[in-house]
Parts: structure tokens; C-alpha cells; sequence
């Protein structure tokens, strides 16, 4: 022990890097391996503890306030509250730290509250016990005190403590079945295998007695990759090395199943555990709003820098006349007065600063993380995008993004499993030609127990019968079907009514899952997999057995998979089945013609095909197989290329035995949420790994092409015909044409009336165009292929692969218009999508979680994503909108006045409003009624916005932050700061504006001061603003009465609260009585009646000119509805929404 | 299984569905024209009720910072010894209305400079003459280390010319009794500011000093009232209220009393000013009289302002009527 102790030191004094290479040594059980071997180096690793807490009882208030501070909008409060602490300015330094204070606390306390949970749920995962094989005994530990080499047992329905290496299982073939619902979503069970050399292991003091190490990477997050090797060693001989991948991975988080127990070693503990990885959140996305919202912000620094130095150099001129700057009613101190001019103007300027900061809003960004966080509430309340099957809502996974679904152009979308069901039904196979259909299917609906043949060719010959039963036999064979015993999982299964009553079959893959039922309809039933031995139950009731050698395992870059079996009689036999793509080429016989022509067929009918090939091995050639293959799986290095080319090598010369059909239906409603996607101005490209046929159909049969829309065709097959160049100009000449002749017409946003366009491209092709550009004739084909593309209303891109996905949304994402991008998808090969574009979209989709955990939103099914854009996307967009704008609207009408006083006080920073003003007027005042109006507001029905989905155009390209409206905002801010300012100017200027003070005294009339101006400035400010929030609101429910009209009685309450107390903690008073007196003058109340209509009518104006005269559809469809007459027909309507049958179902 | 699928259910509540009934109002023409005449309407009468009322007010006022174009105490202007007196005559021609106010007005004076503004100590003015002053009223904070009372520039700045009215009958002057009672805030006067209340109050500004430039100390600005002393003097407290704009008036004294009850009667009239307070550098002064009515002094603005608001409504309901009527027409014709 000591010695070990003092080799670690050395070791780590002397190979400084060896915790640093690439991969880890880990001894099972803390056993050094027998002297002789490679030095026994202990790595240290970190414990088993898992923290996703940020913070600890200690560190919470230095990390999060530093947290805090860093966003740029805090840092700047932060330094104005600073400014105020140090240098002498006209606002007291709580003006600005208390509304900072309580946007730091407000955020801190959730991020507390958060970290607390975490806090609660580290603990009780850290806590939970552990059997750890201590001496060949089994000791409960306490799972954070698990460590790397530990060896673990696991019983039956326990989640695994750290990553382990399967070492051992209770089932005697050294399998264990696992479920990772927690990880990625997917409840089916996944078999996982222990090390062959140690699968015998049953008990502790077996385990205790191995002695081995692995060596593997270290730890990454990919949940499905891992290699590494084990090395057993065995009394004086060389150690036996076995490859290890991720199928002897037991992750962490995942929950063993059917399985009594299992021993493992521990390899990845804690924080390095894959599950842990995976904490790490992804990229941010911004929001165009939110883009939008930080360039106002810039101009509204702008404008208060420049605020600041105007004001600090006219008071410099103004001040040149010594009785402007001193005079004797004011005098300054001696230290004032021997400072110098340029630290007075700094100090100056600094202090203007200090006055106008309030210009930005600081609620802002908490009132927008307020609105967004509870604003995705409603996304997950819907009870319309409840799917009542898989028993959830939509989720939302990011809630910055939820305007962003009011602004997408373009919608890239999978097709198995987002368009369709994924619900695969076998419909027909075709063996050399001849095709076989079970006959038992009527309306879709499988009459089980009938099982039987409808061949439409007529009967093959002896020969032919053998192929056929070769032809079943391969597709029992090839595949990763498990066959489940009983009904606890919600995956993919059927009944098989074969023995026992409940068995299903369970697989990733839904396609294999009808295969092997299909094959089971024609007679051959898939029974088990058993010690290696997959068993078949032939047409004859007898039981075959073929020993499963090798699986070369499914990956959608192959896009086929194949097992090398032995049957009973010895011989070998490979087969393969994939995309009919993948396998053609690598056929050296059968009637490929005619299985090609009814794969195309099939094809065109939308259905989903493969293709099987099988190939008898000699025991030589399985011999070379074996060792490519393991020498592959061994590398510890590029593992992935050397399998890959290994499998390349193996998988060539196949004869063909034929094709299957599988049809997956379209998801219900799909094509009209296509169309209503299209109608709302956005274009829809699916992007899918199917075959050009199959997916064509499907594009048809969801309407995302109509009969009508010209298709262009960019695909290997033509440019085989032409060179890419030629047909991309081709296909750039007809469109643009098209284009050209029509620009006067597109005007008016109607598409019915010219040539719609539909682009076909496939994967080979794009990838293709995609190439950089090797001379210059051959330039800008992307140029033209998004020329093309943004004249098509529909593309389809087939046989892309997943990372090609995410190169097409990148493509238009960086095309110039920059239009917003949004995936939507269900399974892994999506992922990449979903998170390039600009939202992504999860279905919760049949092909596990991974898609709908990546993305930023996840729906039930496709359909919901109607509602999701058109409804919750459009009332976010306009809620949000709003309250941006407001925001720097109300903020302008607030600090303008001030900037105004400043001509009027000799530009002595005097503050126009109380402290107490300055302070709540953001953060109380005026904040609750437009955090309430972004929640709530709906400017249109909601079932008006689904059946007219054209209304999403009204807001497209972020129309409503565009600059005229912010600067119509602005302008109109500056009318009413003036309005307020002036108003109150003539008011008090020249002549008294006094109180008669009826109400006080008898017959007074008493002058009012500074502060009166200044509460009178506010007050009109306070209600003004307010009422323009409530003109715009165009939904009052009484949540809304409540909180405007609460919020206005709350300023008047305050106020005289205020202003009616002596308060002992100020050490001034000048608020006292301010706001009685001012209402107790009746010309006060004439002149704020006055300003605060004088202020109101100009927007009520324009917007009902705008209204009349340039009326957006919106504001057609809301002037329909108030009028009462939806029957009626608006005439020269161009949208769907005038049409009359869907007008009349309003009631 | 059932019970699962419930739990993850959302609520189905009018508030999470977002179909809580609503009020769904629209700025249409048909609102909107009807409420601008309505509002036009409305305004145009209270605007010439403010201007009548506001036309009926009578104000006379009189410069007399003895500069420039006036000349009235031109001969106090350019002295050095105070206290001058310079007289300001004036005749009424008809009755000056009851209540009379009298004003003093200084224009171009900043009373809202920032640092003037807050040079005062709230706390001494509540009754502690003696506490040691707020910073912020340095540099009048100390003389000789012994606190100012009351501290700072806005009291050290205080108004202090006179005023004395006298009218004219048959030659000789009677004096028009002026009250300066009442003239500050109620609330000023009874509860913001206090003198101190143990012993004389002599005694208890005593270990203070007067301000600069002041002549008297606080507890003689009134010898006439001994209850108008310190720092609930009616006039300081009217100086203490800062005023908004650099041209200001502040109320010096009401005319209520006696004869004049009703009203200044028509007659020759002089007032007396003893002129102290020197703004010939910066702005000027001068002396008004005015009566009000029940929307307080005389204020054209409102009045005017709300005519044209008043007008400008019509005219715009009218104008939209237009554009509506075409829009419509349009409407129907296509």
C-alpha cells in the first residue's frame, strides 16, 4: 500500500501527461496485474459523486452574482449603481440599485430554487446504495463512494450506479436486457453483452479472483459509441485481449431488466459517466427578437450618450457667464470651486448619464425571461396538442425560442415518423420477381390466425421453392429483433400468437419488426434467440436452428446490415438485407431487373423497400471474415473507419433474393398541416434518407406537391444524362422565366395563379452542388440551386444522410435573405437538423427520444405543429413584439421629460421625478400590465388564426420590430415626453398654476414647487402610458381589467402614501403632501385630462387610418368579426380567409 | 396506466387553454369617429368655460428691478446702501375683485439648480436648529463652526424685499392691510417644518448662526407676530417650496382684510417696496397683483388648449368620416 502510495507520487512527478492521454487503464478490483506486465500506474479519477448543481451553500452568492454580472445589461446597472456610489450625481444611488437588487434577487432566487432542487436530487442519487464485491464479499456502499475498478453487482430492476463493463450476467448466455428510457427515451429492452472470457462468473469469489485491466477511451459523451479492450490475465500467461464496445457498456442511468443480476466494473464514474456528459447543455440560440432587441438597445445607448454630451457641453456654454455658474444664491464650496474644468465636465457627464441611464429599461430583460418562461407554460398546457396514445403534451425544452415560432420561412421536415406513422405494415415481398402478398389483410386490418399465400405471379418452379424459403429464412435471420415475453414495455410490439399467449416482437427499428411478422404471416415464425441460436419455426411446424456468428450491425451511412449465420447442416451463409441502393451494387446475380422494376414500383407507391442478398460462405472465407473483423473491432484507434471498411469488404459479391415491401401511412392530418403551412407562406422541404419513388409518394399523398406543381428534377439520374452544370442552368432558366414574367403578380402574395415548382434533389447531387467551387465556370452552383430553391415552394431532398440535413438547413440559413429555419424530426438521424436550425422540433416519434430531447421543442405528432406555428408562434411573436417595443417607448416617454428639464434648470442634473418615482416606475408602475398583455394577449381568435393560416404572412420577416415601427415607437415617445413636459410647462410657466386648495385650507392659494411639476409630469406619464398599453390590448379578460386599472390605482394609492407621511429614514421630505395638493388643485386635473388625451390621439388616429385605409388581413379578419358579417365575402380578397365556405363556419 | 395518462393531462381550464372570456374591444371607425366628436364636443366646452373664467381674471403687474426698459426703482438699482425705498404707483380703474393676491416674481433665477435645491436640511427645519447641519447645505453649513440654522443656500438666498400697500384717497396714504397668513402650504406650516418647543425661541436657536445674508436671525423675521417666527415663518416657508421653472412667482400676501374685503376699489395706489434682494446681474423682479377664480390664477393655456385639442378632434372625426365613407365606398364598389 505504501509503496503504491509513493509509486503514484513518483508517477505523477515523472509522467506528468499520463492522466492526460487518450486512454485509461482501469484494474478490476484494484488488482495489479502479475509483475512482469506493463507498470501498475494508478490514474486517479474522480469519485462517483454526481453534481449538476452549480452552485454550492458556499459559493452561491459570490457564483451567481458573478453569474449575474456577466450579462451585459446587469453589468451596465452595475456600473451606473457605481457611478452613483462614487461621484455626486443627482439621483440617489437606491434609484438604480433597487430595481438592479431586485432583478438580481428575483433571478437569483430562481436560480436558487433551481439549484436546490438539483441540490436535493444529487443527494439522493449520490446516497442510494451500492453492492460493491469487496474480498469476494458483497458490501453496501453508499453510491458517491463507488470508484473506477470497483466491481459492481446489480440486481434486476436497479439502475446502474456508474458506466460499467458487463462482466457477468445470472443468464447463462451473458446477456442482460436493459432499458435506457432515462437516457435517451427508449423503452424497448436493449441487450448488452458480458465478456466472453468472464460470462462463467457466478459468484463473488469468482469475480474477486479475475484479474484483468481495460484500457479504454476516456470518457465522451456519444451515449453509443465506446471502445476499448479487456486483458484477462491468467496464471504466467500472455493476458487474452478482448475488444470492447458499446455493446458491454452498461451506462449509467440505465435500468436493468429480466435479468436477476449482473457484475460489472466500474469505468466511468461520476461526472465522466456518459449520462453526465450529457448534462451539458447545447449551443444557445437567439431569437430574431431577440437580435432585433439588442440593436435597439444599441441605439438607445446611442441616444444616451449623445443625451449626455449635448447636455454637458451646452451647460459648459451655457455656464461661460459666471452668474450662470455661480451665482451668489448658489455658491459653490472651496472644493468645488479648485477643481478642475475637466474632471467637473467628466463628473458632469457622468452624472447626465446617471439621470438618463433609466432610458434603458432594466425590468426589460426580466420582464421578457418572465414572459418567455411563463409564457411556454402555455405551449405545455394545450390540450389540443395532448396526444391521448402516448398520454403527453408538447414539451418544451427551451422557452427563448417562442416568438421565433411565429417568424419561420422555411420548414424542413423528416418523413418516416414525422410525415408518416412509422407504423410499419408489411404489404408485400417479391422473390425473384415473384410476389407474395399476405392475404389476410382487408381495410388495413390483419385477420390474425389465417396465414397464407396470395401469389399474383404464377408459381415458381422446385428451384424457385427453395429460393423462397431462402428468401424467408434471410429475413428471419437478419435482424436485431428481440422477442419479448411479456407486456410491460410501451415500444413497438404485436402479439405473436404462437405458444405462450403474450410475446411481442421488439426492435429500434419498425421496419424490422414488420418484416419478421410478415414473414411470420407467411410461415415462418422468428421464435428466439437462444445461446446464440436464433430459431425458427418453419411452415412444417419443425424448428430450425442457425447459429448467429456474426451482426454487422445496421448504420444509416451503409444503410444495411447483415448477420453470418451456420445452420444446422453446417453450412454458412451471409445475409444482407438494406436499401435497395446499397445492395444493387453489390449483386453478382439474380434477376436484378426484375426485382428492381417492382422495387420501383413499389416504390412509386409509396411504399418502403429493401432489398435481400445472401451469399454461401466457405469456412475458409468465414475464416477472414472473422479476423478482418476482429482485428476491426480490436483497434482501439478508428475503430469506426476500420469496421466500416471491414464490413465493405465482407459484404460484396451477393446474389439477390428479392424485395420487400413495408408501407408506413401518413400521420393523420399531414397533409393538411402541410397545407396550411404553405398557405402561412412557408416553404416545406423533406428532407429523408428514403428512396426518390417513396418519398415522392409521400410528398403527393401529404399535398406537399399538387397535381399542378411542375416538378424539377435535380438527380443523379439526370445528371448522369447532363453535367450538373447544364441541368442546374436549365433548371435556373425555367424558373427564374417563370419568375421573371410574374413579378408583377407575386406582388400581391397569391400563388395559385402561377406555376408552382417542385424541386426533387437528391443526396449524391447536393452533395454535388454543395462542393466548393473548383474553377470558376463552374462556380456558384450553389448560387443557382438556391435560386432555384427559393423559387419552389416544395422541395424534397432524398437519400440524405443525417449530417447532409444539417448541411441544407446551414445552406439556407446562411443564404442572403437569412431566412428563420425550422426542423422538425423524430429520430437520431435528425438530430444534427434540429439543432442547426433555427428551432428545432422533436417528435415523439417511435424511434426513441433522442430527437425530441435535442430539440427545442417536442410534439406529440406532426399535426401539432399546425397550432404550434400558426397560434402559439403567432400570439408569441406579436405579445413579444409589443412588449419590446413598449418597452422603449415607455421608457422614452419617462426619461425625455427629464432630458427637457435640463433646459430649464440650467443643466444642473436636476431629476424632474422622486427617487421614489425614478425607482418603481419601471419595476411597479407600468410593468405589470405589459408583462400581463405579453402573456395573454390574443389580437385574433385563436381558431380564426388555425383555419387562416395566411395570417402568419401579416407577421412575417419580423415586421413588427422592423426599424420604421421601432422608430414610429420612438417618435411617437418623444411626442408624448413632450407633450408631458410642455404641457406642464405652460401649465406652471407665467402664470400660477395654483391651488385654490378649497380642500386644505380656506381660501389659499398656495405656489407650487419643483417637485409638483414633477409629480404632475408623472402622473400624466404614469396613465398615459398605461392607456396606450390598454388601447393596444385587444383582449380584456378580467385579468387584464384587474391589473390596469389595478396598476393605476396602485400609482395613485402610492403616491399618497407617499407623499402623506413623514417617512423618518429619508432626510428629505419633499415629497410630503406634493400629490394631495396637486389634486387638490382643479386645474391640475383639466390639464392631465387633457395632456394624457392630448398624448393618446395621435396613435389612436393612425391606427384608424392605417386601419381604413392600408389594413394588414389581420386587421380585415378583426374588423369582420367586430362587424358580425363573416358570411360576407370581402371582395378582392386575396386570402384563403375571404373564402366563403370557411368564413361560414363562424358562429 | 389511466391514472399516469390524467396526471401528465395539462388542466383543461378556460386560463391554460387561453379561452378565458374576453372583452374584445377594436379602435373601429364606428368607435372611434363618434367618441372624437363626442371628446371634441366636450373639450370645446370646458375650453371656453377656462377661457372666459381665465379672460376674467385681472392681473397687473409691475417690474421693478430698475434696470433696463422699466424704470420703476431705477433709483434703488445702482445703490449700495440698503434698505431703499422706491414706490411703484398704480390705478385701478374699476374694482379689483376679492381675493386679491399679492406676488413677488423673479425670472432667470434657477431656485432649480440641482445643488441649490438640495441645500437645505429637512431634519434641522423640523425643530432641530441646533443639530449639526446636512452636508449638503456646505457651503452654508458653518460659520465658525457653529451651525447655520436654518442651513444652506435656499434659505440663505430668502426673498427679502417688502412690500407695503398704500392706496391714495384725497392725497393721503392708507395702508391696504395685507395678510400673510395662510400663504404657505398647510402642511408646511403645521406639520413638515417646527421650531423648536423648549424655552423662548431665542434661546433655542441659540449656539446657531444666522445665515450669511440674512440681517436678522430667524427667530426675529417677524417682529409683529411672534408666532410667525423661526422656521415657520410664513414666507420663508413659500421660499423653502423651491419653485420649477426659472421664472417663477411666489405669494407674498393676500389682500383680505378690512375695507378691502371686497376688493381693491378703484384709485390711485402705491406700493412701497423696500428693495434688498439683488438679481440685476442674472434676471429681473417684479410685483404682482391677481385675483383668481375656482380653476386658481389666470392661465390661458388651459383654456386655449383645450379649444384646439377640442377643434383638432372634431376635425379629425370629420376628416376619418371622409376617409371611411371613400374606404367603404371603394369597398363595396370592387
Amino acid at each position: 500500500m505504501d509503496f503504491s502510495a509513493l509509486r503514484n507520487l513518483i508517477s505523477r512527478y515523472c509522467t506528468g501527461e499520463e492522466n492526460w492521454v487518450d486512454s485509461r487503464t482501469v484494474y478490476i478490483g484494484h488488482r495489479e496485474p502479475p509483475p512482469g506486465t506493463e507498470a501498475y500506474i494508478p490514474q486517479r479519477f474522480p469519485d462517483n459523486r454526481i453534481v449538476s448543481s452549480k452552485y454550492t451553500f458556499w459559493n452561491f452568492v459570490p457564483k451567481n452574482l458573478f453569474e449575474q454580472f456577466r450579462r451585459v445589461a446587469n453589468f451596465y446597472f452595475l456600473i451606473i449603481f457605481l457611478v452613483q456610489l462614487i461621484i455626486d450625481t443627482p439621483t440617489s444611488p437606491v434609484t438604480s440599485g433597487l430595481p438592479l437588487f431586485f432583478v438580481i434577487t428575483v433571478t437569483a432566487i430562481k436560480q436558487g430554487y433551481e439549484d436546490w432542487l438539483r441540490h436535493k436530487a444529487d443527494n439522493a442519487v449520490n446516497q442510494c446504495p451500492v453492492h460493491i464485491i469487496q474480498h469476494g464479499k458483497v458490501v453496501r456502499k453508499q453510491s458517491r463512494k463507488l470508484r473506477v475498478g470497483d466491481v459492481v453487482l446489480v440486481k434486476e430492476d436497479e439502475t446502474f450506479p456508474s458506466d460499467l463493463i458487463l462482466l457477468s450476467t445470472s443468464r447463462d448466455d451473458g446477456t442482460c436486457f436493459v432499458t435506457t428510457a432515462s437516457l435517451d427515451g427508449e423503452s424497448s429492452h436493449k441487450t448488452y453483452y458480458a465478456v466472453q472470457d468472464t460470462k462463467s462468473f457466478n459468484t463473488e469469489k469468482e469475480v474477486d479472483m479475475l484479474r484483468a485491466t481495460i484500457e479504454c477511451e476516456q470518457p465522451q459523451p456519444d451515449l453509443y459509441k465506446f471502445v476499448g479492450r479487456i486483458n484477462i490475465y491468467q496464471d504466467r500467461d500472455e493476458p487474452i485481449a478482448r475488444p470492447l464496445g458499446s455493446e458491454n457498456l452498461l451506462l449509467r442511468g440505465a435500468t436493468l431488466k429480466n435479468t436477476e443480476f449482473v457484475y460489472a466494473v466500474a469505468i466511468y464514474t461520476g461526472m465522466e459517466s456518459k449520462m453526465a456528459l450529457n448534462y451539458q447543455s447545447k449551443s444557445q440560440k437567439r431569437s430574431a427578437v431577440e437580435k432585433s432587441m439588442n440593436a435597439f438597445l444599441v441605439v438607445y445607448l446611442c441616444i444616451l450618450i449623445s443625451k449626455a454630451l449635448i447636455n454637458t457641453t451646452l451647460k459648459y456654454v451655457w455656464q461661460s457667464n459666471p452668474n450662470r455658474d455661480e451665482p451668489w444664491y448658489n455658491g459653490k464650496t472651496d472644493h468645488e470651486r479648485q477643481r478642475h474644468v475637466m474632471i467637473r465636465a467628466f463628473t458632469d457627464f457622468l452624472a447626465f448619464m446617471v439621470l438618463f441611464n433609466y432610458i434603458i429599461p432594466v425590468s426589460m430583460y426580466v420582464t421578457v425571461e418572465m414572459q418567455k418562461f411563463l409564457g411556454s407554460y402555455f405551449i405545455t398546457w394545450d390540450d389540443e396538442m395532448f396526444d391521448e396514445e402516448l398520454g403527453e403534451g408538447a414539451l418544451v425544452n427551451t422557452s427563448d425560442l417562442n416568438e421565433e415560432l411565429g417568424q419561420v420561412e422555411y420548414v424542413f421536415t423528416d418523413k418516416t415518423g414525422t410525415l408518416t406513422e412509422n407504423n410499419m405494415e408489411f404489404i408485400e415481398c417479391c422473390v425473384d420477381g415473384h410476389v407474395y402478398v399476405p392475404h389476410a389483410i382487408c381495410n388495413g386490418q390483419i385477420l390474425s390466425g389465417s396465414s397464407g399465400i396470395d401469389m399474383i405471379d404464377s408459381s415458381p418452379g422446385p428451384d424457385g421453392k427453395e429460393r423462397e424459403e431462402l428468401f424467408f429464412r434471410a429475413l428471419c435471420l437478419c435482424h436485431t429483433v428481440q422477442v419479448k415475453e411479456e407486456e410491460t414495455v410501451d415500444g413497438i410490439k404485436r402479439g405473436i400468437h404462437q405458444g405462450k399467449a403474450t410475446s411481442f416482437y421488439i426492435s429500434s427499428s419498425p421496419d424490422e419488426v414488420a418484416l419478421v411478422e410478415g414473414m411470420k404471416r407467411l410461415g415462418f415464425t422468428y421464435l428466439r434467440l437462444k445461446d446464440n441460436h436464433m430459431e425458427i419455426l418453419n411452415r412444417e411446424d419443425e424448428v430450425e436452428r442457425f447459429e448467429l456468428l456474426e451482426v454487422l450491425n445496421f448504420d444509416s451511412v451503409r444503410r444495411r446490415m447483415s448477420v453470418i449465420v451456420r445452420s444446422s447442416s453446417g453450412h454458412l451463409y451471409l445475409f444482407c438485407k438494406g436499401a435497395d441502393s446499397s445492395i444493387f451494387p453489390r449483386v453478382i446475380s439474380g434477376k436484378v431487373d426484375r426485382v428492381r422494376a417492382r422495387v420501383e414500383h413499389n416504390a412509386v407507391e409509396g411504399l418502403r423497400t429493401l432489398c435481400v442478398a445472401y451469399k454461401a460462405l466457405s469456412q475458409e472465407e468465414y475464416h477472414n471474415m472473422c479476423q478482418l473483423l476482429d482485428s476491426a473491432k480490436l483497434a482501439l484507434q478508428d475503430r469506426d473507419r476500420k469496421l466500416a471498411e471491414a464490413y465493405d469488404l465482407i459484404e460484396r459479391d451477393l446474389v439477390l433474393l428479392g424485395a420487400t415491401a413495408v408501407e408506413d401511412r401518413l400521420q393523420e392530418k399531414a397533409a393538411d398541416t402541410i397545407e396550411s403551412l404553405h398557405k402561412a407562406g412557408m416553404k416545406v422541404w423533406v428532407l429523408t434518407g428514403d428512396k426518390m419513388e417513396t418519398a415522392a409518394a409521400t410528398c403527393y399523398a401529404s399535398k406537399l406537391f399538387r397535381r399542378s406543381t411542375q416538378i424539377l428534377e435535380l438527380t443523379t439520374k439526370r445528371t448522369e444524362e447532363q453535367s450538373l452544370h447544364d441541368v442546374l442552368f436549365e433548371l435556373g432558366r425555367t424558373v427564374l422565366r417563370q419568375h421573371d414574367s410574374l413579378t408583377h403578380d407575386t406582388f400581391s402574395g397569391l400563388s395559385s395563379e402561377f406555376q408552382d415548382y417542385g424541386l426533387i434533389i437528391d443526396g449524391a447531387t447536393l452533395s454535388a452542388v454543395m462542393k466548393p467551387a473548383q474553377d470558376d465556370s463552374s462556380g456558384n452552383y450553389r448560387e443557382i440551386f438556391l435560386e432555384i430553391c427559393r423559387n419552389c415552394s416544395a422541395v424534397l431532398c432524398c437519400r440524405m444522410a443525417p449530417l447532409q440535413k444539417a448541411q441544407i438547413v446551414k445552406l439556407i440559413k446562411a443564404s442572403k435573405e437569412h431566412p428563420i429555419t425550422l426542423a422538425v424530426g423524430d429520430g437520431a438521424n435528425d438530430v444534427s437538423m434540429i439543432l442547426e436550425a433555427h428551432v428545432g422540433i422533436g417528435i415523439m416519434g417511435k424511434e426513441g427520444r433522442q430527437a425530441a430531447r435535442n430539440s427545442d421543442y417536442a410534439i406529440p405528432k406532426f399535426k401539432h405543429l399546425k397550432k404550434m406555428l400558426l397560434v402559439h408562434g403567432h400570439y408569441y411573436y406579436i405579445r413579444i413584439a409589443e412588449l419590446v417595443q413598449y418597452f422603449f417607448y415607455k421608457n422614452v416617454c419617462f426619461i425625455f421629460p427629464q432630458f427637457l428639464y435640463q433646459f430649464f434648470c440650467g443643466f444642473s442634473q436636476q431629476p424632474l421625478y422622486d427617487t421614489a418615482y425614478l425607482t418603481l416606475y419601471n419595476i411597479s408602475f407600468t410593468s405589470l400590465p405589459i408583462l400581463l398583455y405579453s402573456l395573454i394577449e390574443q389580437h385574433i381568435s385563436m381558431d380564426i388564426l388555425k383555419r387562416d393560416p395566411s395570417l402568419y404572412r401579416d407577421i412575417a420577416k419580423n415586421c413588427l420590430l422592423r426599424w420604421r415601427i421601432f422608430i414610429y415607437w420612438t417618435f411617437l415617445g418623444l411626442f408624448d415626453s413632450m407633450v408631458f413636459f410642455f404641457g406642464a410647462y405652460f401649465l406652471f410657466d407665467n402664470t400660477t398654476f395654483t391651488s385654490n386648495g378649497q380642500l386644505m385650507t380656506t381660501n389659499t392659494q398656495m405656489i407650487f414647487g419643483n417637485w409638483t411639476f414633477g409629480t404632475l409630469v408623472f402622473t400624466v406619464l404614469v396613465f398615459t402610458v398605461t392607456l396606450k398599453l390598454a388601447l393596444d390590448t385587444h383582449y380584456w379578460t378580467w385579468i387584464n381589467h384587474f391589473v390596469v386599472w389595478g396598476s393605476l390605482l396602485f400609482y395613485v394609492v402610492f403616491s399618497l402614501l407617499w407623499g402623506g407621511v413623514i417617512w423618518p429614514f429619508l432626510n428629505y421630505q419633499r415629497m410630503y403632501y406634493v400629490f394631495v395638493q396637486m389634486l387638490s388643485s382643479g386645474p391640475a386635473w383639466l390639464g392631465i385630462g387633457l395632456l394624457v388625451i392630448i398624448s393618446l390621439l395621435p396613435d389612436v388616429l393612425k391606427k384608424v387610418l392605417c386601419r381604413a385605409l392600408w389594413p394588414t388581413s389581420t386587421e380585415r379578419i378583426q374588423r369582420l368579426k367586430a362587424d358580425g358579417v363573416f358570411q360576407r365575402v370581402l371582395p378582392q380578397g386575396h386570402d384563403s380567409l375571404l373564402d366563403p365556405p370557411q368564413c361560414t363556419t363562424e358562429t | 396506466m389511466k391514472n399516469q395518462q390524467a396526471a401528465n393531462r395539462p388542466d383543461n381550464t378556460a386560463f391554460t387553454q387561453q379561452r378565458l372570456p374576453a372583452w374584445q374591444p377594436m379602435l373601429s371607425a364606428h368607435v372611434v369617429i363618434p367618441g372624437f366628436l363626442l371628446i371634441g364636443m366636450a373639450f370645446i366646452g370646458i375650453g371656453v368655460a377656462l377661457y372666459i373664467t381665465s379672460q376674467n381674471i385681472q392681473v397687473l403687474e409691475a417690474d421693478y428691478t430698475g434696470t433696463g426698459q422699466y424704470t420703476n426703482c431705477s433709483e434703488c438699482a445702482n445703490m449700495q446702501t440698503t434698505p431703499c425705498i422706491c414706490n411703484v404707483t398704480f390705478s385701478l380703474t374699476t374694482l379689483f375683485t376679492a381675493p386679491v393676491f399679492l406676488y413677488y416674481g423673479l425670472s432667470n433665477y434657477y431656485q432649480n439648480y440641482r445643488k441649490y435645491g438640495v441645500s437645505r436640511d429637512d431634519v434641522q427645519l423640523w425643530g432641530d436648529p441646533t443639530r449639526s447641519p446636512a452636508d449638503a447645505c456646505a457651503p452654508y453649513q458653518y460659520i465658525d463652526s457653529k451651525p447655520i440654522a436654518p442651513c444652506g443656500s435656499i434659505a440663505n438666498s430668502m426673498f427679502n424685499d417688502t412690500f407695503s400697500l398704500y392706496q391714495i384717497i384725497n392725497g393721503t396714504k392708507k395702508e391696504v392691510p395685507l395678510d400673510g397668513k395662510g400663504i404657505a402650504w398647510w402642511t408646511d406650516y403645521n406639520i413638515k417644518f417646527r421650531n423648536p418647543t423648549q424655552g423662548s425661541l431665542q434661546d433655542a436657536f441659540n449656539g446657531t448662526m444666522k445665515p450669511v445674508n440674512w440681517s436678522k436671525p430667524a427667530y426675529e423675521l417677524d417682529l409683529g407676530d411672534p408666532n410667525n417666527n423661526g422656521f415657520l415663518n410664513q414666507d420663508f416657508l413659500v421660499w423653502m417650496r423651491t419653485a420649477a421653472l426659472p421664472d417663477f412667482r411666489k405669494l407674498y400676501r393676500r389682500i383680505t382684510g378690512g375695507d378691502y374685503a371686497l376688493g381693491l376699489p378703484p384709485g390711485d395706489y402705491v406700493l412701497q417696496i423696500e428693495y434688498n434682494y439683488a438679481v440685476k446681474d442674472f434676471g429681473r423682479k417684479k410685483v404682482v397683483l391677481s385675483n383668481v377664480t375656482w380653476m386658481g390664477g389666470k392661465n390661458e393655456f388651459l383654456g386655449i388648449a383645450y379649444l384646439v385639442v377640442g377643434s383638432l378632434c372634431i376635425v379629425m372625426s370629420v376628416v376619418m368620416l371622409v376617409v371611411y365613407a371613400k374606404y367603404k365606398f371603394a369597398d363595396e364598389n370592387a
